[in-house]
């Protein structure tokens, strides 16, 4: 008996703590999804041949591949898949002339949108329009070179661990700069290895795991949380004390949003940066600095009047 | 009396030149700015590591060195009866000097160290030193340091640890320096550390 109410108390108290992952969220359009994703969500997919008059079975071009999981845990997971894709797509087998169709952009929806106002999408928008991904590259290069509608999930204003930001935010820069394929949808050039051009860069495993490819390689401003504007390589961020000093432009670009909550923690500069690493020189403490000040500077004075009395006392 | 031999002139005199390199560098990174600059910082980072390799080289050479020749000895002293003798020469600094008593223990070839340089060069070198030293390991391979130590940021509880040993042992520095002064003429003892001769 006592065993048994042991069990049950540990059963209890295992589906309150962790039966919560187990909860299946109902997302709206949900059902309707379901039938894209029945092909587009595997490997292969059927279709009745009318010229073969059977059945035939294709592989799934993994470029329409869509991760439900992914799908329902992004941005857009509400989204029926034909409010952005053409409503002919339900038919099926689809026509063939609508891979042509022309895909919507951010400020498509978003313009002048004041439910979203925050995100200040027009901002981007302009930024975006100054960056060499806009002005280097042909019209080709949409929203969508860097933010997979599929899978995209904002991070910066939402993830407490920054980590996992960097990480996230970084795969969308490498999802084209360390992949030669997706590389040369917009440019013929060779893609130049991002290891080799960081070569000048000291403890550059560091820096890669503790910053975005952004904090160096933007020009940040205050209406946007996280900077489009992205500059030709010369004018990159070289200067270690850019970052490493107490007016660490970190603060404006990957601490934005935390250093917006604290800035000074218990006397640390940039305290938002400790929250997630230890930044030599952006981290100094004013209490600190105050207490060795006047402990140094008390010794020299002791020093000094000593030696003054054992000149006039000789 | 020859009192210093060459091998601990030249480890002294490396010794402070790299401790005067590694205070500049590090008080340059400490106070990194963008508008004012002591040392650019990649120049600052690049002589603090490798200033801090040859100290902790010449630091363990140091410990080879004090076990098998008789030097040693010099750092090594009874517990007993220290506190009294710490603050015999204590007073001797603080009031004695000015009366112009004679010190309570003057340099003998069995003597090099009066019992608060002692104790005091004790706790640099076999407590302060060695916590810097493997502190700036640390510093030096980021990525070997756990994430959290006591709750706190590895990198950033080794950092406090490496600049709070560095500010003691800046300190000691200069007060090792305006002591160097109180000998038979201010420059003697200076001297010594040059010739060997005391």
């Amino acid at each position: 008996m006592k065993q048994l109410i042991i069990f049950n108390l540990i059963f209890t108290i295992s589906i309150l703590t962790f039966g919560q992952d187990y909860i299946t969220e109902v997302v709206e359009h949900s059902e309707e999804n379901s039938k894209c994703f029945y092909c587009h969500g595997s490997p292969t997919y059927s279709y009745y041949n009318d010229v073969l008059e059977r059945k035939v079975t294709k592989r799934m071009n993994p470029y329409f591949l869509v991760d439900s999981n992914l799908y329902y845990d992004q941005n857009h997971k509400s989204f029926d898949c034909i409010d952005c894709h053409a409503y002919e797509f339900r038919e099926f087998p689809h026509d063939n002339t609508l891979q042509m169709e022309p895909m919507p952009t951010c400020l498509d929806c978003h313009e002048g949108d004041e439910a979203m106002a925050h995100y200040n999408f027009e901002s981007i928008n302009d930024e975006f329009h100054e960056s060499v991904h806009s002005t280097k590259h042909s019209d080709e290069f949409t929203c969508w070179m860097c933010h997979n509608p599929h899978s995209y999930k904002i991070n910066a204003r939402n993830n407490k661990n920054v980590k996992e930001t960097i990480i996230y935010d970084n795969n969308i820069c490498l999802s084209c700069h360390a992949d030669i394929n997706k590389y040369q949808l917009i440019s013929p050039k060779v893609n130049p290895n991002v290891i080799d051009m960081h070569d000048w860069l000291p403890n550059q495993l560091e820096h890669f795991a503790h910053v975005r490819c952004i904090e160096c390689h933007t020009h940040t401003s205050d209406n946007v949380m996280v900077a489009h504007h992205i500059q030709t390589k010369d004018k990159a961020v070289k200067k270690c004390v850019e970052c490493h000093s107490s007016s660490s432009t970190l603060m404006a670009s990957l601490y934005k949003f935390q250093a917006q909550e604290n800035r000074r923690k218990y006397g640390f500069f940039n305290a938002a940066i400790l929250s997630d690493t230890y930044l030599i020189g952006a981290n100094r403490n004013l209490y600190l600095n105050i207490l060795s000040g006047v402990i140094f500077g008390t010794i020299l004075l002791i020093i000094l009047i000593h030696a003054l009395l054992r000149i006039l006392l000789k | 009396m020859y009192l210093y031999p060459l091998w601990v002139r030249l480890w002294h005199l490396i010794n402070a030149l790299m401790f005067l390199i590694l205070i500049v560098t590090g008080l340059s990174l400490q106070y990194s700015s963008v508008e004012y600059t002591i040392i650019p910082f990649n120049y600052a980072v690049s002589i603090h590591n490798i200033t801090g390799i040859i100290l902790a080289v010449g630091y363990v050479l140091y410990l080879f060195a004090n076990r098998f020749t008789s030097n040693g000895q010099y750092y090594q002293f009874p517990i007993k009866g220290m506190a009294g003798r710490v603050w015999k020469q204590a007073r001797y600094y603080a009031y004695g000097i000015f009366k112009n008593e004679d010190a309570p223990f003057p340099v003998a070839i069995g003597r090099k160290f009066n019992p608060l340089q002692k104790i005091s060069y004790v706790f640099v070198m076999y407590f302060f030193m060695p916590i810097i030293i493997i502190t700036g390991i640390g510093l030096f391979f980021p990525d070997l340091l756990p994430d959290k130590i006591f709750g706190m940021l590895g990198l950033h509880l080794i950092d406090l640890l490496h600049i709070f040993m560095g500010f003691i042992l800046s300190v000691f520095m200069v007060v090792h320096i305006y002591f160097c002064t109180i000998g038979s003429t201010p420059l003697s003892n200076f001297k010594s550390m040059i010739n060997g001769w005391h």
